[in-house]
């Protein structure tokens, strides 16, 4: 009734106010909120706790499951690797070869001996079989001068076997081959794929003295001792070599190329090689042929080959130096003034990069010919483009020591492609 | 008259082992090697492993031993026509010792001699993947050159991948 008047209302509002002022009003309403505040809170945290343990449960179905998926994956390896297409390891029958266009453009003296000229030199296919891991074939294949008539044709190529042999492994570090095989001989003879040497054309010391490329038929023994030393046996057909006309003691048209070979007189070839210091390689080797004209009493009896090369590689720089000398005996020879052949080369190199390499050469050859009496400079440089690809040009001047032979000196470019695979 | 001898000895195992696979990991970890583990060759490390080989790797994974910042490697790349098995061992990312474990071919195994391969002891890998150092090569052997040449590379690589560099 208090409200109903003046001093009531007055006095309610006065009361309200005091009410509203009194903190412990404001505290019982706040504990309400927060209590709710609290509960609500509670609940939040109940919930998330609630997910939180179901993400455990998770991780650790998800990391159960990662460990039987890398188990199984591991167990597809297992069988992909150990299956007979995995495990039968490189093909058995292998296939690779080389091939080398060249090109010269060389200015003689003699104009009429000019050369300017354009041929697929060589065209090499390597064909490999391994019967079991002891017993392989191995045989290389060549086409030279892209061309070959029919009998009676007028063109300058050749189809030659110039490897068909069977290696047999006889036990660790030591090997054995018969068949159709390289003499080991000179840096070349073996190793001749056109990205492994400086120079368009072949070394002439080894071409004309050693005479590369050079394959005989035979058995060879080579084998390791310690980590240094490599060594070869070789028991072989021999030379054929003309003892009169035009090629008379040309140690290199004495090849027989085993084509219908003579085997009356054979050859004995021993090599030594040393590998002990880091970038060289050092060799020697010996070469007794038992009657290099396959003929008695033609006046040439007997011949040994002494060879030795040394290949050495420091960084950038590389020094290769080869010197060849056939003795030959026998009344026809010595008369001929052939009976001592020489030759030796020094190729100084410098590689550049992966991709560029210089070279200069100089060579001197005594050879039976006349025309093989010469030496020669020759600078240059290949360009490898890819692994196993290279591009060359080089520059040549010859000089013929005899002066009936001066014609044929002459200076000029080749240019060359290359590959083997 | 033309000779032939041929000298015969009981065939025997046909490649030369120069060290079995547990010689290298004992000789690696001075007789206490680690657990085995496994790298997938997968994804942007089989792309580098390919491209420093010039071809895919002939396994999906490889198994390499990783005790205190080092790591062993048995790798295997074709020469001329066989593979070459070759154990690298790797510290603080240069090579300790690059050797044939076992060599199949007649042909280019100058590259087992120690003269050859300690060439790579202390070599690493270069800004561009490559090996810093130029390996002198061997006359006759430039394939297998090439096959160690480049396994050297993939164990440096391989290295790097397994974080091996930061502890066990």
């Amino acid at each position: 009734m208090l409200i109903y008047n003046r001093s009531g209302w007055l006095l309610a509002a006065g009361t309200l106010l005091c009410l509203l002022a009194n903190p412990n009003v404001h505290a019982l309403e706040n504990n309400a909120e927060l209590t709710a505040k609290l509960e609500l809170l509670q609940q939040q945290l109940e919930l998330q706790q609630q997910q939180i343990n179901d993400l455990k449960r998770l991780l650790e179905q998800t990391q159960t499951q990662a460990v039987e998926t890398d188990a199984k994956v591991e167990a597809v390896a297992d069988v992909i690797e150990s299956s007979p297409a995995q495990q039968a390891g490189p093909l058995k029958t292998t296939v690779g070869g080389y091939g080398e266009l060249h090109y010269n453009n060389l200015s003689a003296t003699d104009p009429d001996r000019d050369v300017e000229a354009i041929d697929f030199h060589r065209f090499v296919l390597f064909f490999g079989h391994e019967f079991n891991d002891k017993t392989r074939f191995y045989s290389e294949l060549e086409l030279e001068h892209s061309f070959i008539a029919d009998s009676g044709g007028d063109t300058p190529g050749e189809v030659e076997l110039e490897q068909a042999f069977l290696e047999f492994d006889l036990k660790p570090g030591l090997y054995s081959r018969a068949g159709l095989f390289l003499i080991p001989v000179g840096l070349i003879n073996e190793t001749h794929e056109p990205p492994s040497f400086y120079g368009v054309e072949r070394n002439d010391v080894e071409n004309i003295i050693v005479p590369s490329t050079w394959w005989e038929a035979g058995a060879a023994i080579n084998g390791r001792m310690g980590s240094d030393w490599n060594w070869d046996l070789a028991f072989t057909s021999g030379l054929q070599m003309p003892t009169t006309g035009s090629n008379a003691f040309r140690v290199r048209s004495g090849r027989q190329k085993v084509a219908k070979a003579l085997a009356s007189d054979g050859a004995i070839t021993g090599r030594l090689r040393y590998l002990g210091i880091e970038g060289l390689l050092a060799a020697v080797t010996l070469q007794y042929q038992f009657d290099p004209s396959q003929a008695a009493n033609d006046g040439l009896d007997d011949g040994t080959l002494l060879e030795a090369h040394v290949d050495y590689r420091l960084g950038s720089f590389g020094i290769r130096a080869l010197y060849a000398r056939w003795d030959f005996s026998g009344e026809a020879v010595e008369a001929a003034g052939a009976d001592k052949q020489t030759g030796w080369y020094l190729e100084p190199s410098y590689r550049l990069n992966e991709q560029f390499g210089f070279y200069t050469r100089y060579e001197d050859v005594e050879a039976a010919r006349r025309s093989d009496q010469f030496d020669q400079w020759e600078v240059g440089m290949n360009w490898w483009p890819a692994r196993n690809v290279v591009l060359k040009f080089d520059y040549r001047s010859r000089s013929h020591n005899l002066d009936s032979e001066r014609g044929r000196d002459f200076n000029g470019i080749d240019l060359g492609v290359g590959y083997n695979f | 008259m033309l000779t032939l001898t041929i000298c015969w000895s009981a065939p025997a195992a046909a490649e030369s082992v120069y060290e079995t696979r547990n010689e290298f990991v004992n000789r690696a970890f001075s007789n206490s090697p680690p657990e085995t583990s496994v790298i997938w060759l997968t994804g942007e490390r089989k792309m580098n492993v390919s491209r420093l080989l010039g071809h895919d790797y002939s396994s999906l994974r490889l198994r390499y031993w990783c005790q205190a910042g080092r790591s062993a490697w048995i790798l295997e790349e074709i020469g001329k026509d066989l593979p070459i098995t070759v154990g690298v061992i790797v510290d603080n990312s240069q090579i300790k010792s690059l050797r044939v474990l076992t060599y199949r071919e007649n042909r280019g195994g100058e590259v087992v001699v120690p003269a050859f391969t300690d060439q790579f002891n202390g070599v690493r890998l270069d800004a561009n993947g490559d090996l810093n150092a130029t390996i002198n090569g061997i006359s006759g052997a430039t394939l297998s050159v090439h096959a160690l040449t480049r396994l050297g590379a993939i164990a440096l690589l391989l290295h790097g991948d397994t974080g091996c560099e930061d502890g066990p």
